[in-house]
């Protein structure tokens, strides 16, 4: 029997992830005041598997952790036990909790047990305060010479595949055992059903040294099928007569706890620090797999087939050629390339999650966050079916959160500030996903009190983005928040305002192909658009030509493209000649010095001006032909070689060459190496 | 175990010996002298074809090719060793390596003169990678080989070609000038 457990440890540890997503939704959904029993049980059932699950493999902490919290819920699903708005924050804690604690498994680290016995001891307390049942759960290892237990198990036991006798058995392995069967409840035998227990027993374990806990954990699979109830026999009397000092007891622990407690508080800001450093890695490791729909699938297996069928059609075709069929080997191309096509989308489409895998932890970082903010908030999800890359996912989670949080703290007012302005006290942020072209979109609206714009103006001149007398939109003036260092916020909060946010913002949405922008209206709310590419494995491509080098543009950064007159350009002195377009002076990059190849011509007046977005400014680069506009598989020259300046990857072209893909940010930053090119000359 | 079955136990030990000992290894040309790699790492060979020029890389990195959807950076191994260039010929191949670092396996193709032979490296024929100046060895060579009257270098690819920016090879350079010195005197 010795099975390697550990080739199970990844689906457990990828399905307790899910149960506690389970739980969690589970838990912001929960009314106190009219508890659901089918959430309650959708709980309980999450925490149910995790401790079984744990406890099978071995992971002692959190079977621990969880069989606490499951006891809890237990009373609260029985009606015993009504639930109030701490307990609920203990068990969100707890969901935490207990992520890290699996996360530290499944990374193997070291796990950080601190945090798991300091909630279990609030559970504990909150156990042993109101209930006598709690016994059970105090961590009593005083000994005696034995046990009554009365065991009733319900009568579909044995349907669930528990076998009263082996318990017997495992408890024989304790101390000497006699048990007496009472079967009051036999029915006559004709009522009898094979299947069913009619049993239950009295068992008396003697011995020395037999705890409380060893005699739980045989029963552990079942308690919650069973009837158990434990008797000392030593030091009963003491026990049962003396419920008062029982209470006493737990108040003592109780003090005890919140001794041990004092210097764990200390410790307690350094913890959450830490989480907030934490999320990158941990989302890195966590998406090690994907999980595919069926049917994903068998439109693949589909395909394959369909492929494999025109394969051997051309096989056949091409045995014995002759020019009548010339036709028909047509056909079959085409169904080739049809094929293909589907294939490839069918391929690309096992990449694709719906959006909710990110969005779902917002509703719990809002809920959180309004109460820590004092205000009233409510989260409004949209389209979260919406699918996407799994990569852009994983990386559009922080900008996402960064808006979110930023909606909350500067968007939504305090409730009376609402009131005063004639809103519903309320606040509502609306986050909507959608496909738009090749696009997905996402929306994060709020009816808060708008962006500011004098105080964004005058910010921008106090830090010299803009001067004092420039005339600028209110789209533009809304756009400056994307500034570096640039933050509103009059008290930097815990929750934003330290002015690093939006422009980083920006940044990772452009370095995954999209773009972000604001509107905003004073007093009636902002609007965020995200904009993001449905894939980052193909790219819209501008194929441009610099001498017999081909490269590619991404479509996204190109503003526009021009022949530039001589009149149009001003030679500077020291630095490189700069375009004036309109208003702007944009400085040119001819891309042959750049990148040291030989091109068509030197001069301005044979070449074009592809004018580009780069991190905070534009740029024209100087090519010598514009080509076609197309679709572009990304490669990565990583895999092979190395990251090269200037250069994202490279796609294969139509004929089977490799042309390279242009990182506008890299070419402006060769620029400044190779061409002692000293930044924005305007 | 009667006294014929010992012995064809005895064989067979010796014959398995022999089948995991003895390595192989392709041999190239370039500039006249011979060159070794294991043949386990060679992918495939194939002849010139042109390649999609890195900007700004080093003069060895010929550029990237496609082979079969995958994109292979090419290096001349010529530059490499600080050999004057040569127009590429009829014969000109590249050999594309599969190389394994820290990083995971690596396809890396390199431009050789021509393919010359496939040779058996016997026990024992393998003398130790020859000592520069300061008497520190040289990671990429594995040591020098004599079959027949020739001589073959044989290299360590792993160490020539994964570090980054192959930074293995300019080291070599000199070093292998001392080598070849050394297997003409």
């Amino acid at each position: 029997m010795s099975i390697d457990l550990s080739q199970f440890h990844q689906v457990f540890f990828e399905e307790s992830f899910e149960g506690l997503d389970t739980m969690e939704s589970g838990l912001l959904e929960l009314d106190i005041a009219d508890i659901d029993d089918e959430i309650i049980n959708t709980i309980f059932r999450a925490a149910h598997s995790i401790k079984g699950g744990s406890a099978t493999f071995g992971f002692n902490v959190v079977a621990e952790f969880t069989h606490v919290i499951e006891t809890l819920l237990d009373e609260v699903r029985a009606g015993t036990r009504s639930i109030n708005q701490e307990e609920v924050d203990l068990f969100l804690q707890s969901v935490d909790c207990l992520r890290d604690l699996l996360q530290g498994l499944q990374n193997k680290e070291e796990v950080d047990e601190a945090q798991a016995s300091e909630l279990r001891t609030q559970f504990e307390i909150i156990l042993g305060s109101e209930s006598v049942d709690a016994v059970d759960q105090k961590t009593s290892s005083e000994t005696n010479t034995g046990w009554l237990i009365k065991f009733k198990p319900e009568s579909h036991i044995l349907r669930t595949g528990n076998e009263p006798l082996r318990m017997f058995w495992q408890l024989e392995a304790l101390g000497k055992v006699r048990i007496t069967s009472i079967t009051d409840e036999m029915p006559s035998f004709a009522g009898m059903n094979v299947e069913l227990c009619y049993f239950s027993w009295e068992i008396e374990v003697t011995g020395d040294n037999i705890s409380k806990e060893s005699i739980t954990e045989v029963f552990e699979w079942i308690e919650d099928e069973a009837e158990i109830v434990l008797t000392s026999l030593g030091n009963d009397s003491i026990e049962q007569d003396s419920p008062k000092s029982e209470a006493i007891d737990t108040e003592a622990s109780k003090q005890e706890t919140l001794k041990a407690a004092v210097p764990k508080i200390e410790t307690q800001a350094p913890i959450k620090e830490d989480k907030k450093a934490k999320p990158a890695a941990r989302n890195a490791k966590e998406f090690g797999s994907i999980r595919v729909d069926i049917d994903k699938i068998d439109t693949m297996i589909n395909m394959v087939g369909e492929l494999v069928i025109t394969q051997s059609m051309l096989g056949q075709i091409g045995e014995e050629f002759t020019f009548d069929k010339l036709g028909k080997l047509q056909e079959g191309l085409q169904d080739l390339e049809r094929n293909v096509a589907i294939l490839h989308e069918s391929v690309m489409r096992i990449r694709m999650l719906p959006i909710s895998f990110t969005l779902s932890r917002f509703p719990r970082m809002v809920r959180d966050m309004s109460r820590q903010l004092d205000k009233k908030i409510e989260l409004v999800l949209k389209g979260e079916n919406t699918e996407l890359d799994k990569t852009v996912m994983e990386k559009i989670g922080d900008p996402l959160v960064h808006l979110l949080r930023n909606s909350l703290d500067h968007g939504i007012e305090l409730p009376e500030l609402r009131r005063k302005a004639g809103k519903p006290e309320t606040g509502t942020i609306n986050l909507e996903a959608f496909h738009q072209g090749g696009n997905v979109v996402i929306e994060i609206s709020d009816d808060g009190a708008g962006l500011n714009k004098e105080k964004i103006r005058a910010k921008a001149i106090e830090n010299g983005v803009i001067s004092e007398n420039e005339a600028l939109t209110q789209d533009q003036i809304n756009d400056l928040i994307f500034q570096p260092g640039f933050s509103t916020a009059e008290v930097v909060t815990d929750v934003s305002g330290r002015g690093v946010g939006m422009d980083v913002v920006r940044r990772n949405i452009q370095s995954l192909g999209g773009t972000v922008s604001v509107k905003s209206e004073p007093g009636v709310g902002s609007t965020f658009t995200i904009t993001l590419p449905l894939t980052l494995a193909i790219l819209d491509g501008q194929l441009v030509r610099v001498g017999k080098e081909i490269y590619i543009f991404p479509l996204v950064s190109i503003v526009e493209s021009l022949s530039a007159d001589a009149n149009q350009v001003n030679k500077v002195v020291g630095a490189n000649d700069v375009l004036k377009l309109r208003d702007e002076f944009i400085p040119i990059i001819p891309l042959y010095e750049t990148f040291g190849i030989e091109p068509d011509s030197r001069h301005l007046k044979d070449s074009l001006i592809v004018v580009v977005e780069s991190e905070k400014m534009k740029v024209g680069l100087m090519v010598d032909e514009l080509l076609a506009q197309q679709q572009v598989v990304i490669k990565s020259l990583e895999s092979n070689y190395q990251s090269v300046g200037g250069i994202s990857g490279a796609t294969i072209l139509g004929d089977g060459t490799i042309s390279l893909i242009l990182d506008i940010p890299g070419v402006v930053k060769l620029a400044e190496k190779y061409l002692n090119y000293a930044g924005v000359a305007a | 175990m009667s006294a014929i079955e010992a012995e064809l136990d005895q064989d067979w030990v010796e014959n398995t010996d022999k089948a995991v000992d003895p390595e192989q290894f392709l041999t190239f040309i370039m500039n006249d002298e011979e060159y070794g790699v294991d043949i386990l790492i060679v992918k495939e060979i194939k002849i010139w074809e042109s390649a999609t020029s890195i900007p700004r890389s080093p003069a060895h990195v010929r550029g990237v090719i496609n082979l079969r959807g995958t994109i292979v950076p090419i290096i001349d191994l010529r530059q490499c060793f600080g050999m004057p260039a040569i127009e590429y010929g009829p014969l000109t191949v590249i050999l594309v390596l599969q190389v394994s670092s820290e990083k995971g396996d690596r396809e890396i193709g390199i431009v050789v003169d021509e393919v010359s032979d496939v040779h058996t490296l016997e026990a024992g024929q393998l003398s130790p990678n020859p000592e520069i100046g300061s008497g520190s060895k040289i990671q990429c060579i594995r040591g020098l080989v004599s079959v027949g009257e020739k001589m073959v270098i044989l290299l360590d690819m792993d160490e020539l070609l994964t570090q980054d920016d192959f930074s293995g090879i300019s080291e070599v350079k000199e070093a292998l000038l001392g080598a070849t010195n050394d297997s003409n005197t």
